[in-house]
């Protein structure tokens, strides 16, 4: 007792900060132990059933190849190919968020693992992160190849500006684009088949805002000004900038302003996803949406 | 409260709002209705109740997967609702016939990752992993695919995934759930040895077979349309019966005879029956065993031959009839009164 008194007010501090340490490093433990554990089914999946590869690398050069003999036929500039081929690669990674993370909640509550990960130790963040990253082997893929087999078959000259600009590029559009999509994972913790129509409606006419296959200079800049919430939208704008030596000439706003306003809204999405997830958690717990979806 | 109260819930209430058409107002079902609950640490508790009962309810609430609408619950002295990220490490759940996990990954793999969520070490997972499976019989399924296992070997899989975190408590929502004699019963063994290795632990088990409960349950709480009716021990519930007769009798078929004057006869407290091929049975609960004889007589005035006759003790079922009018079975099916 009398060691206990001498020590005083600041042990206990002391020991508080000690315990809130060691709290903070055991979560950070978990939540990357949560991300690796979630990864590992989708890795797993790829090795097991490989007819994906087909399907995930040859289908969407069909699309490719539709908008590069319209550009053709209709005498566009040549650069225009290869914007078309860099947003078919860009696709997969649009793909991932919407129907690999976000809807793949709707899922994972039919089967009756999404009780078992909200009655867990373990994160929403941990476990998208995980889904999002295990994905990201067959996306990447998917991507590579479409920019590998597009740039041989359609003689796209690549010629990249900037590497370090180029992967700053693409790691903050990933960024904002996976907090975007753990937005809106959030609604399938509320909604059942509904937040799939979500998905949907989320689909074609985000192809169209963000310039998948045009530059998104052409929308007006007002209508191409509101699409830049859309991470991808700016993201393909600048790599676009970055690859193509007449890629600047179409860019919408320059790369340094395109990363300033990328970064931020990648803080934004990720902050905002981790409220947004503890927010509707606490929705569909108290309205008993986490194990059935029409109540 | 003490540390050796593992569940405890207060005036526990929960209402569900369904959802009507777009002009309709949405109806209210009350699922839970003042329900209150001690159980302790090292306890084996079971809640039997019909299906609709409310018993996923208050487990669903207890593993902070919904918040109820009215009272409080708390697991190992943590309110659930305030404290759920603190209660989360210390349970578990599995559910029967639940289809958790990835049909891709082998047993192993699956157990693993659920292990992951809850920050075991992957060597200290594996370990527990084999000696788990072990305990199940499940050691030569280890690398099969979940997918291609049966529907008992797949919840024993489940069983282990509820074990292997070490949870100070666990959850059991109907855990034999479409399983045969011999799973079930290895279920049963499983969740007492388990319970038996630690007087930290405790199992919060929901039924609706009777048996089940009985065997395995060191105190049982009977719910009914929200409500609990009835909680102590098996053995307690069924001596409230012991002073009430209860006759089993088969009798030559019924074929539509009025059953009115049987139960008018003073002192009948339940006379229930049901076909059989070629029989009737009757099961027949008196307030002494002195009834039993203007029963027979009504037998014979009504031209009922009586094939047999069969003094039974009281069964969790006898009680569950006692206390709610109508047989589980019954309730289920929304028959009778």
């Amino acid at each position: 007792m009398a060691t206990a008194s001498r020590a005083g007010p600041r042990s206990v501090l002391e020991t508080k900060r000690m315990g809130a340490r060691a709290g903070l490093g055991v979560s950070l433990r978990v939540f990357l132990q949560t991300v690796a554990a979630r990864a590992y089914p989708r890795l797993v999946a790829q090795q097991r059933e490989r007819s994906w590869m087909f399907f995930d690398v040859f289908l969407p050069m069909i699309g490719v190849s539709a908008y590069v003999f319209v550009y053709r036929a209709i005498g566009a500039p040549e650069a225009y190919v290869g914007f078309v081929v860099i947003g078919g690669a860009m696709t997969a990674f649009w793909m991932n968020v919407l129907w690999a993370m976000s809807s793949q909640l709707y899922w994972e509550k039919e089967q009756g693992n999404l009780a078992l990960y909200i009655m867990s130790p373990a994160s929403l963040m941990g476990i998208l992160l995980g889904m999002a990253l295990g994905g990201m082997t067959a996306t990447t893929l998917r991507a590579v190849a479409i920019m590998l087999l597009g740039g041989l078959i359609f003689h796209v000259p690549f010629a990249v500006v900037s590497v370090p600009a180029l992967l700053g590029t693409f790691v903050l559009a990933m960024a904002a684009l996976y907090g975007m999509g753990m937005m809106t994972a959030s609604l399938f913790l509320l909604f059942g088949r509904e937040a799939w129509h979500l998905s949907n409606l989320a689909q074609e006419p985000v192809y169209l805002l963000s310039g998948f296959y045009f530059p998104v200079k052409t929308l007006n800049f007002w209508v191409a000004l509101a699409a830049s919430m859309i991470p991808l939208t700016l993201g393909l704008d600048a790599l676009r900038q970055l690859v193509f030596p007449a890629g600047a000439a179409f860019g919408f706003l320059s790369v340094t302003i395109e990363l300033g306003i990328l970064a931020g809204l990648a803080v934004v999405f990720l902050i905002g996803s981790h409220f947004l997830l503890q927010h509707m958690e606490r929705v569909a717990i108290r309205e008993g949406r986490i194990t059935e979806s029409r109540r | 409260m003490t540390d050796d109260i593992a569940i405890q819930t207060e005036a526990l209430g929960r209402i569900y709002k369904i959802r009507g058409g777009k002009k309709k107002e949405p109806k209210q079902l009350v699922a839970l209705e003042d329900v209150n609950l001690q159980i302790q640490r090292g306890e084996l508790f079971g809640l039997l109740g019909p299906n609709g009962a409310g018993k996923t309810t208050v487990i669903k609430i207890l593993t902070t997967l919904l918040a109820p609408s009215s009272g409080r619950a708390s697991v190992v002295g943590l309110d659930v609702v305030r404290d759920a990220h603190q209660v989360r490490p210390r349970i578990n759940m599995v559910s029967g016939g639940e289809a958790s996990g990835y049909g891709l990954l082998t047993v192993r793999e699956n157990l693993w990752m659920f292990s992951q969520f809850y920050g075991i070490p992957s060597k200290d997972a594996n370990r527990r992993i084999e000696e788990l499976l072990a305990q199940v019989g499940l050691s030569d399924r280890i690398n099969t695919k979940s997918s291609d296992l049966s529907t008992g070997l797949r919840q024993k899989m489940n069983i282990v995934r509820g074990f292997m975190t070490d949870p100070e408590v666990l959850f059991l929502d109907e855990p034999t759930l479409g399983l045969d004699v011999g799973a079930a019963r290895d279920v049963r063994r499983l969740t007492r040895d388990w319970l038996e290795a630690s007087d930290r632990r405790a199992v919060l088990l929901t039924t609706h077979t009777m048996v089940e409960a009985d065997e395995l349950c060191d105190r049982v709480a009977i719910i009914n349309r929200g409500k609990v009716l009835a909680c102590d021990s098996p053995s307690s519930l069924k001596h409230r019966l012991q002073s009430e007769a209860i006759f089993r009798l088969e009798v030559s078929p019924l074929n539509g005879v009025p059953m009115t004057p049987f139960e008018s006869i003073p002192g009948v407290r339940r006379f229930a029956h049901s076909p059989g091929d070629g029989f009737s049975t009757l099961e027949v609960v008196l307030e002494d065993e002195s009834i039993l004889s203007p029963i027979v007589s009504q037998l014979a005035l009504q031209d009922i031959k009586l094939r047999s006759l069969q003094k039974c003790e009281p069964t969790l079922e006898d009680v569950f009839v006692q206390l709610v009018g109508r047989s589980m079975a019954e309730v289920e099916h929304g028959d009778g009164k």
